[in-house]
């Protein structure tokens, strides 16, 4: 392995003497197998170098050699953190080629799982940063609730995780009535919860010295690094693409687009926390939507929702789609399209580029958090070693997506 | 014969308005599922991009996204994909430039500082040169990777396979050997669209 750490720069050569240091990938603040080249002049970073990568399983290659259906199951493992809203972006992708109309009812669907996701991954993101910076409780009193989430998720698709729920066209299976009264019940009491752990760290004297005034980005830094999510909106930019761009049911719900002030560490802590508590809210609208919107969750008499089980038993036609749409799949394109979502993270987009065949041509993954760690030299820079785990943390990095 | 003059969707005005700007940069503008993709000159890139980022009407200030394609059967195999965002004007553009193996195009590090890993990865992935970018090393890939991964003539099972060594006690690297031959299904229906004559078909007919 080639290793540039090794070569220190000797006192002799440079009359400026500084340090290299490895940071990671071990490292438990490193938010994964992320490994730093940091440059230090005393304690102050002159240079950060990341090296990614370490995570790379080549997901778009893969993508190429399977068809629509099967490639679905890669995008929970890019954001494992949040997997349904990457699905998400994907089907919306062969819905906007294919020009499927989803269903109502798959929609609201969608739109409550894709918040559940942004409480799930804003969670994890709020509690280890502050565990990064030395607070222990939040990640305990964080993941009590994202336990309860996951539920939910394994409730609806059967797994904790990688779901495999979102499908071209609506979503896999209804949900039963129990489970959405459960989830309107969770949505009830997680405010509560959400005070608690604000009450650790809002007004929490260590974790303001740690945070306020760290990692300061300006609209005009976030606009050359081609930053999204609470990035920007942390610098005082009210950009989301549910209320911009919106897609499925967002422009007919109630909810409100937090914004920093000073694009520091703490004012993205504080659009995490408020975004959790309207992402609350929109649960709340979306489980009243559901009690009184029934119907189906996938297009009826479509080339890529599977027949009713009852048909085929009937049906020589359904047995046969059936056995089709599993082997074969759909063909989609030929033509390109991007489509994106808000992630919990930021952008989520897809470039699709399809050949009219049953597999993708060519996929590319736009992972929000690619661009946000790309700035971390810039945004080091100056900085204390201290911060730089500071910084890393509000990033809201996750491997999954950055390496593909 | 009336003429009606159909009023020109936003797309078609913001294609027709920077194609008039920058005469000779755009060959050709495709608007698909409400999409606006230009195809330009490699070598304009940079004043184009300069362009659509400064100008009132565009204010293309963030770069989404900046990826290759690769077409191995084009005499200019590779496209290289410019994704644009206004976050003031709410609008997306495509930009599409075309290259090869041998022909760098060049970086656009200096319109978008984002591009850096971009395009990085474009070089990892396909090896598509970079014409100007300071620091053009290998990003996604392992130390010491050899081929471009993204390429279609690349196999999917790569090349070689790591594991640990537990007699040299270190990780080492070798020619992968699968214990099954690669499958590699092809499902593509030959039940629609077959034009084959099979043995026998002449009888139908007759």
């Amino acid at each position: 392995m080639a290793d540039d750490a090794t070569n220190l720069p000797t006192a002799l050569e440079d009359e400026k003497r500084t340090f290299t240091i490895n940071f990671g990938p071990q490292h438990p603040a490193a938010h994964g197998v992320l490994r730093l080249v940091l440059e230090l002049d005393g304690e102050v970073v002159e240079r950060v170098d990341p090296h990614i990568g370490l995570l790379h399983r080549g997901t778009e290659k893969l993508i190429e050699y399977k068809t629509y259906l099967q490639a679905i199951p890669y995008f929970d493992r890019l954001d494992y953190v949040a997997p349904m809203n990457q699905e998400h972006a994907f089907c919306l992708a062969i819905e906007k080629m294919l020009g499927i109309e989803v269903p109502r009812r798959a929609s609201i669907i969608r739109v409550l799982f894709s918040e559940i996701g942004r409480i799930l991954n804003h969670l994890l993101n709020v509690t280890t940063q502050a565990m990064d910076v030395g607070a222990l409780t939040p990640p305990l009193w964080g993941f009590e609730e994202r336990e309860k989430l996951m539920i939910f998720y394994e409730r609806a698709s059967g797994a904790r995780l990688h779901a495999n729920y979102v499908r071209p066209g609506g979503v896999h299976q209804d949900l039963t009535p129990q489970l959405v009264a459960d989830i309107a019940k969770w949505a009830e009491q997680f405010p509560k919860a959400l005070d608690d752990i604000e009450s650790l760290l809002t007004g929490n004297r260590i974790f303001k010295q740690r945070n306020v005034d760290i990692g300061v980005v300006s609209a005009e830094d976030a606009y050359a690094w081609g930053f999204s999510g609470v990035m920007v909106r942390g610098s005082g930019l009210a950009w989301d693409l549910r209320r911009s761009q919106p897609y499925e049911i967002y422009n007919e719900l109630k909810f409100r687009i937090p914004v920093g002030k000073n694009g520091d560490c703490y004012d993205r802590y504080l659009c995490r926390m408020d975004e959790m508590r309207e992402s609350n809210e929109i649960i709340k609208q979306c489980c009243a939507l559901l009690a009184t919107t029934p119907g189906p969750v996938m297009p009826e008499r479509s080339k890529v929702a599977p027949p009713r089980r009852g048909e085929m038993k009937n049906s020589m036609e359904a047995l046969i789609h059936h056995f089709k749409l599993y082997t074969e799949g759909f063909h989609v394109g030929p033509g390109e399209v991007y489509a994106c979502v808000e992630a919990p993270k930021g952008e989520f987009g897809v470039y699709l580029v399809a050949d009219g065949t049953n597999r993708p041509y060519r996929l590319k993954i736009k992972a929000p958090g690619f661009p946000h760690l790309q700035a971390m030299d810039y945004l080091c820079k100056g900085h204390m070693l201290a911060d730089v785990s500071a910084v890393l943390g509000s990033l809201d990095i996750v491997f999954g997506e950055i390496d593909r | 014969m009336t003429d009606t003059v159909k009023p020109l969707t936003p797309l078609e005005e913001l294609a027709m308005h920077v194609t008039g700007a920058m005469p000779g940069a755009v060959d050709n503008t495709v608007i698909a599922f409400d999409e606006l993709t230009l195809e330009a000159k490699a070598d304009q890139i940079i004043p184009l991009l300069i362009f659509l980022r400064d100008d009132p009407r565009c204010l293309f200030t963030t770069l989404v996204d900046l990826c290759g394609v690769d077409y191995p059967e084009r005499a200019q195999r590779f496209d290289v994909v410019y994704h644009l965002l206004s976050m003031r004007r709410n609008k997306r553009i495509r930009i599409k430039i075309r290259t090869d193996e041998n022909t760098p195009v060049p970086s656009v590090i200096s319109v978008y500082p984002a591009a850096d890993w971009n395009e990085r990865e474009a070089f990892d992935m396909y090896g598509i040169q970079f014409a100007g970018h300071p620091d053009l090393r290998r990003i996604l890939t392992d130390y010491g990777f050899q081929g471009f991964p993204l390429r279609k003539e690349f196999p999917l099972t790569g090349h070689v396979e790591v594991r640990y060594d537990p007699e040299q006690q270190r990780v080492v690297y070798e020619p992968v050997k699968l214990p099954q031959a690669f499958r590699n299904f092809d499902f593509l229906s030959p039940w629609e669209g077959m034009n084959e004559i099979l043995p026998g078909d002449e009888k139908a007919k007759g």
